[in-house]
């Protein structure tokens, strides 16, 4: 996998979300600890909420429109809703984001 | 004939590999330098010798008769300078050069000293060796020292505990929001705070330091960020440790951040051996004893030509501060599917968080209760798969059966003069009390105690207090928990919050027994409002627990865009101010500009990117943010009045800017407005809002718990008044009991109807009462009477843009 460096944790609010444009679309970056972080898609299946503008919690995402929960490590929808986010892959490495390149619709740079 | 072995560092890795060389028999004349002027000793326990609780003797691990028994050759308080590969020589700082067979480089880490102006100054050290710890020792033989600890890691921490324990003022001074964010999580984290603190040791998170003060080339104080002096007679550095690899470097070694080794210990050179927190090794570096014991092991066997192959393994943490039971292993940061177990005991302090991947232990936090700690550790360790005890797993090894944590400790342990009835001032104890004396219904109690007699708001704690007090005898009523976090109501929480002083999320989530490591989107907002609105000076507001609208200050679209709608005080405006926002418009493209219903002009359709530059804007032509997203005051609607109506009896603009000027930026449960007409012809509309007052010839008419949302509500008279100064007073009081008592989202009208317009009437009738709560408000208006706009498009504009944008380069 090659990766792309997007920026640093300390970019990223605690318990908040930043957005990254990519080639497949905005993507949400989220911060649910001190040195934990995820990515998924921005747009909620539902009508469209902006989930960066969501409420973090544990590892889950309030869409800020009509509350629906998705679970940032599976990308599912909880409780009664039904949906499904996607993820992509995203590391930490001494407190720079790298996000997986080709998940992100770009080819490897070599 | 013997091979001579030359070991550089005489520490904790180079003791242990040692001991078990020379359990071999092998036949190595061995030369040991050591930098520190003595042997090896146990460095871990440096901290109990700082404390007071050991003595140097008492840590040292090899002593000059072992020393000479194994033939070993000291030069303690000697550095070796350089090594000459090629010649198989190292030259020691006195010059006398060295031939070696092998050589064993372990010269460990050193302290990491932040290049902060001043930190070359006297007085200002690391936490390494025993020099650092007799300097601290010492300065608890002076009366009334002070010292500052930068760094709220393990080392800070033994270190100000140890400074403490020896009778100096302590303040650490910690970056991340909470102690040892590495190893801990936010709760276990905010209880290893509150027992530091409990003990004196003052403790400051999320604080950046700017200056080391010196005077005559000694350290008198540190300057933060924000402005405080910490003024200290020793500063100690406890930010962390880099390997000491300048000998390997020189010698041509491969390094990195550590000295490159394999995994038989050997570097780029087989002649020569690393370990310790001096190597690295498959691109990790180590800072703990446990993994370098096993490199000694590993550095031994290669020695003796034997196989062996260094495995690194999971870690764990103790602090080594008596008092302070913690535990912390694995790995928090990373791997997907993760689950968390929690478990809270409030009354005793405890907290535990699992975390499960795959039906495996990958990560475990403890505090106050640390005692299944390598327990969980081996099963970590071992891999073990741990579905079937999964319900039970975070009870431990002696689980039989046992039962499921109480809803009820948070009130248990309640302190018997914590105050349960906020209105009538009664205590925990006086209830207690009156339930041992016979009294087990509810009605009993408000009988005998006057408890949730007056507002009723603390009913749900006064039957929580009888359950605990019964016991099985008392049946509690159907509680109604906040949401899924918690079984306590939002009146219980508030009240808990009061009684209990408690003054950061963490310490909700922990002293009230939170199931969720940090609550979910329906408790989060509304115990940030709890805190804010009853901590307003120590609390600091939280926007990740705020709705998007109140943490962008502004109204999302459903498009995505925001609208901005600046404040008009009273409805009134400029031609300057028209101007200004019809720059604004046309500069930012808005696509609808529409005048609301709240007497002021919406510009709708502002992308978010573009908000910190629309508000700078607006900003320098004098206006701020209106609130118009906000649980907070919004609009103060009012009519001409007297200076252009016919019929107007008082100053009702006037009286509507004062207002709006005095209550704006203040949060409230949900949100308030206000209307103000200068005659009940009522223009302003004021009898359908929160607080209306109605000018007449004799004064004001001050009416409360309007509405005309969802449901139209006519506001009841709350009092008559002759003076505007007054008019305000009470519409002031009014605001801040509806702040201090209503549970969140609850607009004044359906608060009013829980506890009774009546009531509402009895508190604020009382004059002391009315002014100390206008005092509380005022105390709370110094942080939040500012524009939010201000602050973010000077503070925070970067994070209106987004991150990063990888898009372009891909079209390359
Ligand atoms: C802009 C405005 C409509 C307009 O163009 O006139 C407006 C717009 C919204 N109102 Fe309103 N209300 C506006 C005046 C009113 C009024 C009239 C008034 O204030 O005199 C009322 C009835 C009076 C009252 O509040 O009792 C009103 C009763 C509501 C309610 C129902 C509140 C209730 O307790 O029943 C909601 C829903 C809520 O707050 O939960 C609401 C919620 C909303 C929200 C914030 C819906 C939302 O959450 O996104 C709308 C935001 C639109 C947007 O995208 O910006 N709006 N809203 C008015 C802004 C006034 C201002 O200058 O700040
Ligand atoms: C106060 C304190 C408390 C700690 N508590 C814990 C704990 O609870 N648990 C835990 O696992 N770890 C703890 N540690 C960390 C632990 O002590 C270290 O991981 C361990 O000591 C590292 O061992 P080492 O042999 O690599 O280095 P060290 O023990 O530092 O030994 C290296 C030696 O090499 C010498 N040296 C350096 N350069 C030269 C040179 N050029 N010539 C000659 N000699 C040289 C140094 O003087 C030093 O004596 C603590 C550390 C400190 C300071
Ligand atoms: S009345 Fe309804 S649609 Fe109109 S602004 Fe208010 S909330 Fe929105
Ligand atoms: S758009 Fe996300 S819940 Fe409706």
């Amino acid at each position: 996998m090659s990766w792309i460096d997007i920026g640093h944790i300390d970019d990223v609010p605690l318990r908040g979300a930043r957005l990254v444009k990519t080639p497949v679309g905005c993507i949400a970056v989220f911060r649910t600890a001190e040195a934990e972080v995820f990515a998924a898609a921005n747009s909620c299946p539902h009508k469209g909420g902006p989930l960066s503008e969501g409420i973090v919690h544990g590892r889950h995402v309030t869409c800020p429109l009509h509350n629906w929960v998705f679970s940032l490590e599976t990308g599912a929808a909880q409780g009664a809703d039904e949906g499904q986010i996607a993820t992509y892959p995203i590391r930490l490495e001494e407190g720079r984001l790298l996000l997986d390149a080709v998940a992100v619709g770009k080819r490897s740079a070599a | 004939m013997a091979q001579k072995l030359i070991v550089i560092g005489a520490g904790m890795a180079s003791g242990r590999m040692l001991e078990h060389l020379f359990e071999r028999h092998t036949d190595w004349d061995v030369t040991l330098f050591n930098a520190e002027p003595r042997g090896n000793y146990n460095r871990l326990m440096l901290s109990p010798v700082l404390s007071g609780e050991k003595t140097y003797e008492e840590i040292v691990t090899h002593d000059a008769a072992w020393y000479e028994g194994h033939g070993v050759t000291c030069r303690f308080g000697e550095k070796v300078a350089g090594i000459d590969r090629a010649a198989k020589t190292v030259t020691s700082e006195t010059g006398e050069v060295l031939a070696y067979d092998k050589l064993v480089i372990a010269t460990g880490s050193n302290p990491f000293i932040i290049p902060l102006p001043g930190h070359d100054l006297e007085g200002v050290i690391a936490y390494r060796d025993l020099e650092d710890t007799n300097r601290m020792i010492a300065l608890g033989e002076q009366k009334g020292a002070r010292a500052v600890v930068i760094g709220g890691g393990l080392l800070g921490l033994e270190a100000a505990a140890g400074l403490h324990a020896r009778g100096v003022d302590v303040t650490v001074v910690h970056l991340m929001g909470h102690l040892m964010e590495r190893q801990l999580d936010e709760a276990a984290g905010y209880l290893l705070r509150k027992e530091l603190v409990g003990r004196g040791i003052k403790v400051l998170c999320a604080t950046n330091s700017k200056e080391i003060l010196g005077e005559n080339g000694h350290v008198t104080g540190l300057a933060l960020d924000n402005g405080t002096v910490l003024p200290c007679d020793l500063l100690v550095m406890a930010v962390g440790i880099r390997p000491n690899v300048a000998l390997a470097q020189q010698a041509g070694l491969a390094v990195g951040r550590g000295v490159h080794v394999d995994d038989q210990m050997i570097t780029s050179d087989a002649d020569i051996l690393a370990l310790g927190e001096c190597v690295e090794h498959g691109g990790a570096l180590f800072g703990l004893v446990a993994p370098l014991y096993d490199q000694a092991k590993v550095a031994a066997a290669t020695l003796s030509g034997e196989e062996a192959a260094f495995v690194p393994r999971n870690v764990s943490t103790k602090l080594k501060v008596t008092g302070c039971d913690l535990f912390s292993a694995g790995d928090f940061a990373e791997g997907e599917d993760r689950e968390d177990i929690v478990f809270r005991d409030p009354a005793r302090g405890v907290y535990k968080r699992l975390v499960l991947q795959d039906n495996r232990l990958i990560g475990a936090v403890m505090y106050g209760d640390t005692a299944d700690g390598n327990w969980f550790f081996g099963l970590m360790k071992e891999g073990e798969c741990i579905e079937e005890m999964r319900d039970t797993l975070i009870f431990g090894p002696a689980f039989q059966g046992g039962a499921a944590a109480d809803p009820l400790a948070a009130v248990a342990a309640l302190a018997d003069d914590a105050e349960i009835c906020g209105c009538n001032g009664i205590c925990k104890g006086t209830i207690v009390k009156a339930v041992q004396d016979g009294a087990h219904t509810l009605g009993d109690v408000k009988a005998i105690t006057k408890a949730s007699n007056s507002c009723g708001t603390c009913t749900g704690l006064v039957e929580q207090v009888m359950a605990v007090t019964l016991g099985d005898d008392f049946v509690l009523p159907g509680a109604q928990g906040i949401c899924g976090c918690t079984d306590l109501s939002h009146e219980d929480v508030r009240r808990l919050i009061k009684s209990q002083e408690l003054k950061s999320q963490p310490a909700v989530w922990q002293e009230l027994g939170w199931s969720t490591p940090n609550g979910c989107h329906v408790c989060r907002p509304a115990v940030n409002y709890y805190l804010l609105a009853d901590w307003p000076l120590d609390y600091h507001d939280d926007l990740q627990s705020r709705f998007v609208n109140e943490r962008n200050h502004a109204n999302i679209q459903k498009d995505g865009t925001y609208s901005v709608m600046p404040r008009m005080w009273g409805g009134i405006t400029t031609p300057d101010e028209l101007r200004a926002i019809a720059d604004a418009a046309d500069k930012y493209k808005v696509p609808t500009v529409k005048v609301t219903g709240g007497q002021r002009i919406d510009l709708l359709g502002v992308r978010k990117e573009d908000l910190p530059a629309i508000w700078y804007d607006l900003n320098q032509a004098g206006m701020v943010s209106g609130h118009a997203y906000s649980k907070g005051l919004r609009t103060v609607k009012t009519c001409v009045g007297t200076d252009h109506c016919r019929f107007g009896t008082q100053d009702s603009t006037g009286l509507g800017i004062k207002l709006e000027k005095k209550l704006w930026g203040s949060w409230t449960p949900h949100k308030v407005k206000l209307g103000v007409s200068g005659c009940p012809r009522n223009c302003a509309e004021a009898t359908c809002k929160d607080v209306g007052i109605i000018c007449v010839d004799s004064g004001y008419q001050v009416s409360v718990a309007g509405a005309a949302g969802m449901e139209v509500k006519e506001t009841e008279r709350l009092v008559d008044v002759p003076t505007e100064a007054e008019a305000i007073e009470w519409t002031t009081a009014f605001v801040q009991l509806y702040r201090e008592q209503a549970r969140y989202l609850d607009r004044p009208y359906k608060w009013v109807a829980k506890v009774g317009l009546d009531w509402v009437k009895e508190v604020l009738a009382e004059p002391a009462e009315r002014a100390a709560l206008n005092e509380r408000f005022e105390i709370s208006q110094s942080v939040y009477r500012k524009d939010p706009w201000a602050d973010h498009a000077e503070h925070r504009a970067d994070l209106y843009q987004p991150l990063a944008d990888i898009t372009l380069e891909a079209a390359e």
